[in-house]
């Protein structure tokens, strides 16, 4: 065991911010050919360690080995000629280039006389596509990137990466975007690199996942290393109370909504555009949490940002506690006491250049304008601070920009933002998307709080177990149709699954 | 000790602008004492004034994240326009010859009628037609250039400079209230109160938290129900109106205008504003920055040429500062990642 090779090993890394200390000698040793999960709440480190790894910040302390030689990485070329890359959880390919040229980028092979040359695209093509063939990918490789998945742009980046001949492969929340079938293709895609030798470094938020397909889990917390064990020894429990450094007896707060009265009733919605959602009824009652699964390309997004004026309807009817209501814009949405925080935060959610406060109370400025057009500053300030504080939101001060918050922290405050305008219905859209489990569970308690307090909430979620244990009904989606609506109670995850791949 | 040492640094990148206009002013009274002086501030002022009332209305349009390169052309026509109305009666090349003495007023307000008028066909360009800003306002800027040449060669005036105007309208430009050494010009007055509306609009108002909002995130803007078609309307049509009122100013200070006046004002108005720390990605801008961002030109301006540095010179020194300014203001974004 004493002489055992490792694929990569960092050693003692210390990283110090000012005011932080962000890594406290953090050792994290990864076998060839094996799936290593590093697990983590948001802040405990993980990307950091990374960053080093990668050269984007360099250690205080430490040094990184790669198979027994110590290594310097100043940036990423170093990596990549140590056979490092990384999968980043946010894509950022040329959208209008082709998929060839976004993995040879940098790098393409040339033909040519003497000191002229010219991009050999034939090349190109055959390589791309000898490529994928040993990747099982099903894609040509002159397919212009914008028009592809999310899921498919990933396993263009995964081509990318063993093209690069990469022996140590960076995972960052790989599957935060991909359907049920594609999570099982990467999973497959996975398997296969490792009988290659190549050693999978898997960041992610998702228990399940992380069991089934790592070998070994490396958990971190406050920038400390708690530890490394095989997965074979970890369940979810052992798992979250060794990242949040305390026993979670539930994962799920309990709830004391007592759902009556119908307060939303849609009548066969259906959007103008051919593959968006067709004839869905449903109804919410007051104070009742209602989950909305699916698989991605369910719909359930253009439903929801249907239903609060932000795309269009072509038929079907929509009333609020019995009245008919045409809602075209976010403005006729607020004024009917609806609220929608949207999937993806930072493009649609947050205002990243102004401040906590700021961001909180811009739904609701028409509150705070007087007779004179100026705003009531003092009001205003009080207002939004006793919300913000309310859902112990963990900022330096109201003036802290909001791009310096953690995303649980920065949900809070677009949750705030929310409630301030005094909504009667909530549509939630991915609510803990991206959020470590302490903050998770803050925001369940949040949710089954304003239930009991009689609003009424729609939650659209990916995650099975969120979805099941915070939901009084769940109401499936499959390709834009409605394909049933179960018992928050009694619904199980097969129930869900079968309905969700229904069309 | 270490804390000192950051503190300072914070407050050096912090205030950077106001230092290096300090900097600047100490720098040229250490070469050439002569250069403090009442007179010489109240003519530093007095040239600033129209640009800081462009620079004002251009902040607002980069806020939002656009730019506005109509503007230069805009305070050309509208000084044509107000100065065309405001000839004495006695003066022999009049542009309307049979123009009745108008209160002063109305030509005013018509210039800056017509300024809010271009603005917002810029704004409904720019919000309806979803032109990026750069193009929409590209073709404005070639259309009032041609706008403006061709009312500006009506019968009988035919492209000749328009000069004559009214005292009462003159003496906006270059009258002043005081006596003896400490007179304010009106100009500056106009400018200073100008200034104080828009820091008032920027800071105090609906309007000014929608436009730095649109500016940090324009889909999220429109999530959390803000009207965005409405208020870029609004705020393109406030910048034009501003113009109006520069290009008012501009022929009153003059005492003439022509087609050309304005010419690439834009410009200098737009690298006062970043320098002024204004961004041009939207979101970020105050106004005390871009007051001192057109302080700053207009020091280099005077002092430079009041200690003997040629016009050349100073045009190196002036694109110097705007990258400089620029380079500086990424360095302190980019760290906080």
């Amino acid at each position: 065991m004493s002489e055992q090779q490792y694929a990569l090993e960092m050693i003692g890394i210390s990283k110090e911010f000012p005011g932080v200390k962000a890594l406290d000698g953090v050792t994290l040793q990864v076998r060839p050919g094996t799936v290593h999960a590093l697990m983590g709440e948001n802040g405990a480190g993980k990307s950091t360690l990374m960053k080093c790894l990668f050269g984007i910040y360099k250690q205080d302390d430490g040094e990184i080995k790669i198979n027994g030689e110590k290594v310097e990485i100043n940036n990423s070329s170093d990596a990549l000629r140590h056979r490092v890359s990384m999968i980043h959880q946010e894509l950022h390919p040329v959208p209008f280039r082709n998929v060839m040229e976004n993995i040879w980028l940098g790098r393409f092979p040339m033909m040519g006389w003497g000191p002229i040359k010219f991009v050999n695209h034939k090349k190109m093509y055959k390589d791309t596509e000898d490529l994928f063939k040993q990747l099982d990918i099903d894609l040509s490789p002159d397919t212009l990137v914008g028009k592809l998945s999310v899921s498919k742009i990933q396993s263009i980046e995964i081509a990318k990466a063993v093209s690069f001949n990469s022996q140590i492969i960076v995972m960052d929340e790989p599957t935060s975007s991909l359907t049920g079938v594609e999570v099982e293709h990467l999973f497959r895609i996975i398997n296969d690199l490792k009988k290659r030798g190549v050693s999978i470094i898997y960041i992610s938020h998702k228990m399940e996942e992380i069991l089934r397909i790592s070998d070994d889990v490396t958990i971190m917390r406050d920038g400390k290393k708690i530890g490394t064990w095989p997965a074979s020894e970890l369940t979810t429990d052992l798992i979250i109370s060794k990242m949040v450094g305390r026993d979670l007896t539930q994962r799920f707060p309990d709830r004391f909504n007592v759902p009556n009265g119908v307060i939303l009733k849609v009548e066969g919605l259906t959007s103008p555009e051919p593959k968006s959602f067709k004839d869905v009824s449903f109804e919410l009652r007051k104070g009742e949490i209602l989950g909305i699964g699916g698989l991605v390309g369910a719909q359930r997004t253009e439903l929801v940002e249907a239903l609060f004026g932000l795309r269009a309807i072509s038929s079907g009817s929509v009333s609020i506690n019995g009245k008919e209501v045409r809602i075209t814009s976010p403005e006729d949405a607020k004024k009917h006491g609806l609220a929608l925080l949207t999937e993806e935060r930072r493009t649609t959610g947050i205002f990243p250049v102004l401040s906590v406060h700021e961001n909180g109370a811009i739904a609701n400025m028409k509150r705070y304008v007087t007779p004179y057009f100026l705003l009531n500053e003092k009001r205003k300030k009080e207002e939004v601070n006793k919300m913000v504080e309310k859902l112990r939101t963990k900022t330096p001060t109201p003036k802290t920009l909001i791009m310096n918050l953690s995303g649980g922290n920065q949900q809070k405050v677009l949750l705030a933002r929310w409630l301030l305008t005094d909504p009667d219905i909530l549509l939630l859209d991915e609510p803990t998307r991206g959020i470590d489990v302490g903050a998770k569970y803050e925001i369940y308690t949040l949710i089954a709080d304003l239930a009991k307090q009689g609003k009424s909430i729609i939650m659209i979620s990916s995650e099975m177990p969120e979805l099941l244990g915070m939901s009084d009904r769940v109401m499936v989606m499959s390709e834009g149709r409605l394909t049933g609506i179960l018992d928050g109670a009694q619904a199980t995850e097969e129930e869900v699954m079968r309905l969700a791949a229904q069309h | 000790m270490n804390i000192n040492i950051r503190k300072i640094q914070g407050f050096v990148s912090q205030n950077a602008i106001y230092i290096v206009l300090a900097v600047l002013v100490i720098g040229i009274a250490i070469y050439n004492p002569n250069f403090i002086g009442i007179n010489t501030f109240r003519d530093i002022l007095v040239q600033s004034s129209t640009r800081v009332i462009i620079a004002l209305g251009v902040a607002f349009i980069l806020i939002t994240g656009g730019t506005d390169l109509s503007a230069g052309r805009m305070v050309g026509l509208t000084a044509v326009i107000s100065a065309s109305m405001l000839q004495v009666e006695d003066y022999p090349r009049r542009f309307f010859p049979d123009l009745q003495h108008l209160p002063l007023l109305v030509p005013i307000l018509i210039a800056i009628v017509v300024g809010l008028i271009f603005g917002m066909i810029n704004g409904i360009i720019v919000s309806k037609l979803k032109v990026p800003p750069f193009i929409a306002t590209l073709g404005t800027m070639v259309a009032i250039y041609g706008i403006n040449s061709l009312y500006f060669d009506t019968d009988p005036n035919q492209s000749q400079p328009i000069g004559g105007l009214r005292d009462d309208f003159t003496r906006i430009g270059s009258g002043s209230i005081g006596s003896g050494d400490f007179k304010i010009p009106f100009i500056v007055l106009i400018a200073i109160a100008v200034s104080i509306i828009v820091w008032v609009l920027f800071n105090k108002t609906r309007l000014g938290k929608n436009m730095y909002a649109i500016g940090g995130n324009e889909q999220a803007a429109r999530v959390s129900g803000i009207n965005v078609t409405k208020y870029l309307i609004i705020i393109y049509s406030i910048a034009g109106a501003l113009y109006g009122l520069a290009g008012v100013l501009e022929a009153a200070r003059t005492g003439g205008a022509t087609n050309n006046y304005g010419n690439m004002y834009e410009l200098d108005a737009i690298a006062a504003c970043v320098v002024g720390g204004v961004s041009t990605t939207g979101g970020i801008g105050t106004v005390p920055g871009v007051m001192a961002g057109v302080l700053i030109f207009t020091v280099i301006n005077y002092g430079l040429t009041f200690i003997g540095v040629g016009p050349y010179w100073q045009l190196i020194i002036k694109g110097a500062i705007i990258v400089a300014a620029v380079a500086f203001d990424m360095r302190k974004y980019a760290s906080k990642k």
